[in-house]
């Protein structure tokens, strides 16, 4: 047993780094999600995930595989996006997912145009998928770094987050701040997806945001609680996928994901609020 | 406790270019006790976010007078809440308590006392870890009631309060609306319910877009004045103009 679920961990140091990058990345994703979620915004993550690849590419175009260029450039692309997104939903009929879905395609077929340019299919997949076995010093760094920053954030901005998901009206009328933390859990989204990005590529980085978020919800009723367990399950699931990667020989990304999707599913059958067994066999009902 | 009056300058509220409220003049003195009644679709919501700020004038001022300025507490028709959002009723009441604490001030022993004290006052003692999601509408609202309570507030607004609550609810809340009226705070509240108004509401304010009537409600609330209320026209003109009348 121990040489199955410790020994891959002890032995190789990849595994290490891949380890210590997942729980940086469920540490500040985890409570990240459950705002998405609860703000009934898990697809903006997913469009504002996809909306970085232009942004990182243009980054690889100019310095190759480099960690600050792809961060950087991945920085603006997000900020871009989500303004913009933002600004043709005020400015205009069409509504907030309507456009985003529109930016996010263009980013999409952008960035992977921009990458083919010069790249080789390689480095496609590398930014599509990430390459969360080959974490160095400095990936570990800017991963804790994110997460730092992110759950000091959240600390702040709780009360008016909060808030404005309950009673966005009640907090216009007692205080200004609605709109500025808007923009600022927005720029955590994008943080956050920019170093998902460098461990589990575009396509998956949104998937340790939203996968340990909507399966928490299926065992809580209270908020702080619900951060918890998704940064718990965050971390299950990188354990979990590097240990079913490095014996079944599969891709260490994916992995992760598809362990993180099988929690998602279990909570969904048996999760104490609201999971489906326990719709479906409520016991009797009470007296009062 | 500080007092607050709002003044009413040729104000004209809207959304586009149409008027909701047309050319409203006039003062809710300090420590009234008014309702504003008319037709649906008279301006009635929409005067109250005029006074709250999230609406703009199209023309004239809005202002408040207080002594320290202090945020109004505000309750907007109850649809706006998000029901489903994992919070419990203690919390929800709790926010009563923005203006003191802010984005990171403790609650304390003394502010705990404080909410335990709403909570009874709206009969809701029991319910502080029940999730707002498993509350009747009747129960919203006296938790809602519990966080104006909390606010502490000089002016107090309030939309169509009882709408959809039974007699007993309905009751309950109208002896707060008397204590906040005691303790000289100001209050006005969106009532469709006349009879309530006549007998609770010193003052009304009869609006159908343009102002009817303002003052006594005995006086306001005549029949050739409602009569007039009723015969708003409520669909758009599609040839309207702009406006000729100049502000005051």
């Amino acid at each position: 047993m121990a040489d199955l679920l410790i020994s891959p961990f002890a032995d190789f140091e990849f595994m290490r780094r891949a380890l210590v990058g997942i729980v940086a990345i469920a540490l500040g994703g985890g409570p990240v999600g459950v705002f998405l979620m609860l703000r009934r915004m898990s697809l903006t993550g997913d469009a504002m995930a996809h909306a970085i690849l232009p942004g990182a590419a243009v980054g690889y175009l100019i310095a190759g595989l480099s960690l600050p260029a792809m961060t950087i450039g991945g920085l603006i692309a997000g900020v871009i996006v989500a303004v913009a997104a933002g600004l043709v939903s005020r400015l205009t009929s069409l509504k907030e997912d309507a456009s985003l879905a529109a930016f996010y395609l263009l980013s999409l077929a952008l960035g992977v145009t921009i990458v083919s340019l010069r790249g080789s299919n390689v480095d496609l997949l590398h930014v599509l998928f990430g390459t969360v076995l080959a974490l160095d010093d400095q990936t570990l760094l800017l991963l804790a770094t994110i997460s730092t920053i992110t759950v000091v954030a959240l600390a702040l901005l709780y009360r008016p987050l909060v808030l404005e998901c309950v009673d966005p009206t009640f907090l216009r009328s007692v205080s200004r701040s609605g709109t500025p933390t808007h923009l600022v859990f927005l720029g955590l989204v994008v943080l956050n997806l920019v170093g998902g990005f460098h461990a589990l590529g575009t396509l998956l980085a949104v998937g340790m945001m939203m996968l340990p978020a909507a399966a928490s919800r299926f065992w809580t009723n209270d908020i702080t609680v619900m951060m918890i367990v998704s940064i718990a399950i965050g971390i299950a699931s990188g354990i979990g996928g590097l240990l079913l990667s490095f014996h079944a020989e599969l891709p260490a990304g994916p992995a992760i994901i598809l362990t993180a999707g099988g929690i998602y599913g279990l909570s969904l059958l048996v999760g104490r609020e609201g999971g489906l067994l326990w719709l479906a066999w409520p016991g009797k009902h009470l007296e009062a | 406790m500080s007092t607050a009056s709002v003044r009413f300058d040729g104000v004209t509220l809207g959304y586009g270019r149409r008027p909701a409220v047309h050319h409203l003049d006039g003062t809710i003195p300090a420590g009234s006790l008014m309702a504003i009644v008319g037709p649906n679709g008279a301006g009635k919501s929409t005067l109250l976010k005029g006074i709250v700020g999230t609406l703009s004038p199209l023309e004239g001022q809005i202002s408040r007078e207080t002594e320290r300025l202090e945020p109004i507490a505000y309750l907007p028709q109850a649809a706006e809440i998000d029901r489903s959002f994992p919070l419990s009723v203690y919390d929800l009441v709790a926010m009563g308590l923005w203006s003191r604490s802010g984005l990171f001030g403790g609650i304390g022993r003394k502010d705990r006392g404080r909410i335990e004290e709403a909570l009874a006052a709206v009969g809701l003692i029991g319910f502080e870890r029940r999730p707002i999601s498993t509350l009747s509408g009747g129960q919203m609202q006296r938790a809602l009631f519990a966080r104006l309570l909390l606010q502490d507030a000089s002016l107090i607004l309030l939309d169509e309060p009882f709408t959809a609550i039974d007699a007993k609810t309905t009751a309950d809340l109208l002896d707060l609306i008397r204590r906040w009226h005691a303790e000289e705070r100001t209050v006005v509240a969106v009532l469709h319910d006349l009879d309530m108004v006549r007998r609770v509401f010193p003052e009304t304010l009869l609006i159908a877009r343009e102002p009817v009537a303002w003052g006594q409600t005995g006086e306001v609330l005549s029949p050739e004045n409602l009569l007039a209320a009723r015969r708003m026209v409520e669909a758009y003109d599609p040839h309207a103009t702009a406006c000729q009348r100049s502000a005051a």
